[in-house]
């Protein structure tokens, strides 16, 4: 307040101070204002970039700088059976779980989009597996699969669908599919809300006329709805892509890569070799062989946003 | 039918495992314990709930200050990304300068760009910073995935303002500067609180980071302590571990319960992106 009571008189009585004459130029007000975001940025995500580009060509341990080694590390990554199982784990995780968390959150926005009593308790509530700490939320997971203890076969068992236990997270197929399983759940309340938001903006006259034409329901969603929501969608499923294929909590939790680092993912894997064992620069090589998928997609993405937004 | 039970298994399937999580942190370990194919064994009820295991929590570890460091460093690294994010979003979406756009499409990739891709090299730079086992490691990196997500929400906040309210404020002699204190960002208060709640979950949420730059116990945020310390082993302190579950998940569910709507118009605006 007190600067501005001064600026305020100078500019009455004097020509104004050179750093107020500054601000009142758009490109230096718009530098100061930038330059916050951008040194954070630069510090933070820019620097690691290249660090650890230049990290992953070295042969750095945990304490020791290192020398240039040249691609020896990718090299050796390429060759290594528990980093090829990693890249086959992240593609399968990132593939089935994105069709179900697609469909089951299409299914689910449809539902909320109707008028129900509880409509509002509702959403507020099935939003909770995506707002509550993942880790934490895991760990209930991890509880109910626990081999000994597990709800889930008790579950099984009283339905008659089991006779004897199964060890959820002891068998190398299962594990792989009680983490797709977590993952689904966490992501398609996110999945639900979204298109929910993308639902409500296609005005329900639309579907009306098409039903006094005689639309049936399924043709109705074909030719109306889906061709309105495919922008939001495709928005929602790359975005999602991007963090599903650099997970790293669920898996962390659940089986920590294993059994017999069978589950891995890239995050996990690059965990384990650069912080777990200290090789540095391998475990940077690892996390950085997922950069050219992440980058198509983030292009893909850029690219139908643009086209979006053109037309 | 078509809708009555599609919904309810939807609510089972999504709500179950917080149910599993409640009764698991009131039930006594002598009940607990019990293989699920023992006789008479009901998993879903208790009659003798007890507080042990909060106890526990409380007396035995470290989980307040757990729960203090998470609150701290959630509300700083919020307070700087609103900052930035609306020092920036401002100026993307009102102002012409040279390489706005380009500028605007570089923030918005890094907010495509996952913690796990990063967190080796920036362990070390945390390192030589001398920053490492301190909070002021993660008030500084959070807001690297923050910032792009509240200047985003923001630009579309402050593109709503119509330019002539701005205008009206120059003629009547505000500075560029105050016109935006004083007019535009009044406007977008909705938009700012639901940058701020969104970024509070994001980052109380957040675990890799703070795994990997945090080691002393007493440092640590609620999933890091949680993880480290319940866990012996193989032995899980399975009682403890889901009240320290449940407790570290209400300040999250209270902060965005209040301002449910906020929230979703917030999430649904970065998808319309």
């Amino acid at each position: 307040m007190a600067i501005s009571a001064v600026s305020a008189t100078t500019l009455r009585e004097a020509p104004p101070p050179r750093r107020q004459r500054l601000l009142e130029d758009e490109r230096w007000l718009a530098f100061v204002l930038l330059v916050p975001t951008i040194a954070l940025l630069g510090m933070f995500i820019a620097y690691p970039f290249i660090r650890g580009i230049l990290l992953s060509v070295t042969n750095s341990r945990v304490g020791m700088p290192g020398d240039f080694v040249g691609l020896a590390n990718f090299y050796k990554i390429f060759n290594d059976g528990i980093f090829r199982t990693s890249v086959y784990n992240t593609f399968l995780y990132t593939g089935v779980t994105t069709v179900f968390k697609l469909a089951l959150g299409l299914w689910l926005a449809m539902l909320l989009n109707r008028n129900f009593r509880g409509k509002a308790f509702t959403r507020a509530f099935i939003l909770l597996p995506f707002i509550i700490p993942t880790v934490l939320s895991t760990f209930a997971w991890k509880w109910m699969f626990d081999p000994t203890f597990s709800v889930l076969n008790w579950l099984l068992y009283h339905f008659g669908l089991i006779t004897g236990r199964i060890n959820w997270l002891g068998d190398p197929d299962l594990a792989m599919i009680s983490i797709i399983v977590v993952n689904i759940w966490r992501g398609v309340p996110f999945f639900a809300i979204s298109l929910l938001a993308g639902l409500q903006t296609i005005s329900p006259e639309l579907n009306e006329a098409a039903a006094i034409d005689g639309a049936k329901p399924w043709q109705r969603f074909w030719h109306i709805t889906w061709p309105l929501l495919l922008p939001v969608t495709m928005v929602v499923v790359l975005f999602s892509v991007i963090q599903t294929f650099a997970d790293f909590q669920i898996v962390y939790v659940m089986t920590g890569g294993g059994p017999a680092n069978a589950t891995h993912l890239f995050a996990t894997y690059a965990y384990q070799i650069g912080i777990g064992t200290g090789l540095l620069s391998e475990g940077a090589a690892i996390s950085l062989a997922m950069f050219p998928v992440l980058f198509l997609v983030v292009i893909i993405q850029l690219l139908y946003i643009r086209r979006v937004e053109v037309r | 039918m078509f809708f009555y039970v599609p919904m309810a298994l939807f609510l089972l399937f999504l709500l179950f495992p917080f149910y599993w999580m409640v009764i698991t942190s009131v039930r006594p370990d002598g009940e607990l314990y019990r293989p699920w194919n023992s006789i008479n064994y009901n998993p879903f009820w208790t009659w003798k709930p007890t507080w042990d295991h909060v106890r526990y929590l409380f007396e035995e570890t470290l989980f307040a200050s757990w729960l203090w460091n998470t609150t701290f460093i959630a509300l700083a690294s919020t307070a700087i990304s609103l900052v930035c994010g609306v020092f920036a979003g401002y100026a993307l979406s009102r102002l012409n300068f040279p390489f706005a756009g380009s500028l605007g499409t570089g923030i918005f990739i890094t907010y495509l760009v996952p913690q796990t891709l990063l967190f080796i090299p920036l362990a070390e730079i945390i390192r030589n910073y001398r920053l490492g086992d301190t909070p002021w490691s993660l008030i500084l990196t959070y807001p690297t995935f923050l910032i792009p997500f509240c200047t985003w929400l923001m630009m579309g906040y402050f593109k709503a303002v119509p330019k002539e309210l701005e205008e009206c404020a120059r003629i009547d002699g505000a500075s560029r500067w105050q016109a935006m204190l004083y007019i535009v960002i009044p406007v977008a208060i909705p938009g700012i609180l639901s940058a701020g709640i969104f970024a509070f979950t994001l980052s109380w949420n957040e675990f890799i980071y703070a795994l990997v730059f945090l080691s002393s116990p007493e440092q640590k945020t609620v999933p890091v302590g949680v993880t480290s310390e319940l866990i012996r082993g193989d032995v899980f302190y399975w009682g403890p571990l889901m009240a320290g579950a449940l407790l570290g998940s209400i300040p999250v569910a209270i902060a965005y319960s209040f301002f449910v709507e906020h929230y979703v118009a917030g999430l649904t605006g970065s998808v319309k992106g």
